[in-house]
């Protein structure tokens, strides 16, 4: 009998400076699916005054040889300028932003509004039985509050997905 | 000083910029106008296919027996994929090629209009780059990068997608080369400190094997001439997987023969015993690699590649060498200096025991002609001519890899990566043009030959005197083979029913046709073959049931290969059955 083995894989996150043309996020996308990689989140924006480059935060999760070639093939995609993998190369922040919409009234509503405080989490929007939260933070610290607020009345959650920079002075 | 100009004479005078000699094309709506700037401009030749797949594997033929960028001409949709299996093809070998598809006019992008099709999606990850060009102002630009890309890295196929609009509209163009940025800049050479520890493990070895690829025939003639310097210095036996064959010279004490899954045992044997092995411009593909985990065991390996993700993949290298295969070569035997080569006498000894096997030997056929024997003759009958080979996919291009030798490069044109059956015939059309003084023979077998048959046209329209060199088995010799090891010889549509009268089908399109039936007949058929002026096909009709040995099985390691008269029929386990 056979089975389809499955190999212990560990969390990275890759930012992808590219030209800014049409296609590169296809391209980008479909080379993690045309050869079977995993994206866990993907942001893009542009990021020159001239709109000329973007700049694209990958989370992914691999074996470490999977990781490796990854990278090199990204690297090797013509607009890509440069690949970082930030879990590799040492202290970085990540951050996420997400939208929670929690509806309810009475007890559970005024404990949402103290949660959100606790959580650093701002109201943007307010009806008389709901709040809008926007919250930043690193995934876990979401993940955390939109667990808490599935008790209190949770309706919809919106997530950026990561954005991550090194730490100290220098671009990497 | 500028002057306004269509897209499509921009195309034109881009294309006359690079030096291309040849368009292998096939007209229709959404490029007549290119077409038409074509029409009467002597400086490019254009070569109408038969189908739009001969075209790309045309151009890669070209390409690969000359060193010089294929370059590819067709309309959208169905023109677009129908060349698709080339391009790919073309990826998979890293052969240069740039590709020029028609699309229809921008604003209909996107509206399902009459042959539409979704080309820069459709050949994203079967090109090493694509555009659609929306302006012709950015053409001149596109076209100079284009050809930059396809020729220098690891070479491949970049597609150009052009729509109709963009073709007749106007913009100024200026004569020279255009102005772009640089943004493509592919590793050349080693860092020294990887050359200084690359020639301390090779000095020191006591086991080392060289394991060369297609790689050294992209790096140009003056890597195949560094690599037998190299070999020279050093002493270590030398390998070559199918796509680098003729890189080193055949009959060299050191040869070793091609590894892999129809590898000779010698090869594979020292492979998977060697302490150091030296991968030049070669890739660990499955073929060659048999079972992962029991390859090369015990070796050191370093891998020398242009292609940072080819290091790696599959098999985990101690020392990788990013760069250029000839400049690394040149640099290491500039670093090996005045060394003396270790005396590798006992693990030549060894290697001469693996040799003893004979396991290109096979059984002696009194009722029909054995196919590795005719290839044998092919090789002995034409070797003063120094032919170029071209092969389609299957039994017959194992035992063309086997038994036909090889002594320099872009001589052996064949679809190793993505195994097309039929690009042989419009590879060595392709081949011919590039090579009008040489000897070109497509050897091929019964089925693939009727994949890309149409392009014998091609061949009468433009005076090519190609030779196709059938062995004629009347199987799908290959899956037969697999079926028989695999699957208790169920022979699931393995088998060529119906299959065309191969002489008579010659003669209907203007060729030769001859036919060899019997042993007694096969020189004199070979150089009835070579003495025609014009195109031959000549239908060899061999021995049904030979197969292709010796052969790692699926999931087996280097050392358990089966040889001519092993007992092989029967079944294999289901993790065995999965593997390609």
């Amino acid at each position: 009998m056979m089975k389809i083995k499955h190999e212990a894989s560990e969390r990275h996150v890759l930012t992808i400076t590219v030209d800014n043309e049409a296609g590169i996020l296809a391209k980008i996308a479909g080379l993690f699916t045309a050869r079977g990689y995993n994206i866990d989140s993907l942001t893009v924006a542009d990021i020159t005054e001239n709109h000329a480059v973007s700049r694209i935060t990958i989370v992914t999760h691999g074996p470490p040889a999977v990781i490796d070639q990854i990278h090199a093939q990204l690297d090797r995609l013509v607009p890509v300028h440069k690949v970082v993998d930030l879990t590799e190369a040492g202290p970085h922040v990540e951050r996420e932003l997400a939208l929670v919409k929690v509806a309810g009234t009475g007890d559970a509503r005024v404990e949402a509004l103290r949660l959100a405080d606790v959580f650093r989490a701002k109201v943007v929007d307010t009806t008389t039985s709901s709040f809008v939260f926007e919250l930043t933070g690193t995934p876990d610290k979401i993940d955390r509050f939109v667990s808490l607020m599935r008790e209190l009345g949770l309706v919809e959650v919106g997530r950026t997905g990561v954005v991550g920079m090194m730490r100290g002075a220098e671009a990497a | 000083m500028s002057e306004e100009r269509s897209g499509a004479s921009i195309l034109v005078e881009s294309l006359v910029a690079q030096g291309v000699e040849f368009v292998f094309g096939y007209p229709g709506g959404a490029v007549l106008p290119i077409y038409d700037a074509l029409f009467g401009d002597a400086r490019i030749r254009h070569i109408l296919v038969r189908h739009e797949a001969g075209a790309a594997h045309a151009a890669e033929g070209y390409a690969r027996s000359t060193g010089k960028p294929g370059v590819v001409l067709v309309t959208s949709g169905p023109g677009a994929t129908n060349a698709v299996t080339g391009i790919a093809d073309a990826f998979m070998d890293s052969i240069p090629l740039v590709v020029i598809t028609g699309q229809v006019p921008t604003g209909l992008i996107g509206s399902d209009a009459f042959q539409e099709a979704d080309t820069v999606g459709i050949t994203r990850h079967c090109t090493k780059h694509n555009y659609l060009v929306k302006d012709p102002s950015e053409l001149a630009a596109i076209v100079d990068e284009a050809f930059q890309i396809a020729t220098t890295g690891r070479p491949g196929p970049v597609v150009i997608d052009i729509p109709k609009d963009v073709q007749i509209a106007l913009a100024s163009w200026t004569a020279g080369p255009p102005q772009r940025p640089i943004r493509y800049n592919p590793p050349t050479t080693g860092a020294s400190r990887d050359i200084a520890r690359a020639i301390e493990l090779l000095a020191n070895a006591k086991a080392p094997i060289f394991y060369t690829g297609g790689g050294v025939i992209n790096s140009g003639p003056r890597a195949a001439e560094l690599l037998r310097e190299l070999q020279e210095k050093t002493g270590a036996p030398l390998t070559s997987t199918l796509m680098g064959l003729g890189a080193f010279p055949a009959d060299h004490p050191d040869w070793l023969g091609m590894l892999g899954m129809h590898g000779t045992y010698e090869a594979n044997m020292a492979m998977n015993r060697a302490d150091l092995i030296v991968a030049i411009g070669a890739r660990f593909d499955d073929r060659v690699t048999g079972r992962l985990d029991a390859f090369s065991p015990h070796s050191t390996k370093i891998h020398i590649d242009i292609d940072r993700a080819s290091i790696n993949k599959t098999v985990p290298v101690d020392l990788p060498i990013l760069g250029d295969c000839a400049l690394v070569l040149e640099q290491l035997i500039e670093a090996w200096g005045s060394r003396k080569a270790q005396d590798l006498t006992e693990w030549k000894a060894r290697i001469d025991g693996w040799r003893a096997r004979k396991s290109l030997a096979y059984p002696v056929n009194k009722h029909a002609i054995m196919p590795q024997l005719a290839i044998e003759r092919l090789f002995e009958l034409t070797r003063a001519k120094d032919p170029i080979i071209a092969t389609e996919v299957g039994q017959h291009q194992m035992w063309a890899a086997q038994y036909f030798h090889f002594f320099g490069p872009n001589k052996w044109l064949t679809s190793g990566g993505l195994g097309t059956m039929g690009y042989g015939l419009p590879a060595a059309i392709g081949a011919q043009l590039g090579n009008p003084d040489s000897l070109v023979i497509d050897i091929a077998g019964d089925a693939s030959i009727q994949m890309n048959i149409q392009e014998l046209g091609t061949a009468t329209q433009f005076r090519l005197p190609v030779k196709v060199f059938v062995l004629n088995n009347e199987w799908m010799g290959m899956v037969r083979q697999w079926q028989e090891l695999t699957y208790e010889s169920r022979y699931s549509e393995s088998y060529s029913d119906s299959l065309p009268d191969f002489v008579k089908l010659a003669e209907a399109y203007g060729w030769k046709g001859i036919r060899i039936e019997s042993e007694a007949d096969l020189d004199a058929g070979i150089q009835a073959m070579i003495d025609h002026p014009g195109p031959v096909i000549v239908d060899c009709l061999v021995a049904k049931e030979a197969n292709c040995f010796p052969m790692i099985p699926s999931g087996a390691a280097h050392t358990d290969m089966i040889l001519y008269g092993d007992e092989v029929a029967g079944t294999m386990d289901d993790a065995a059955k999965a593997l390609v």
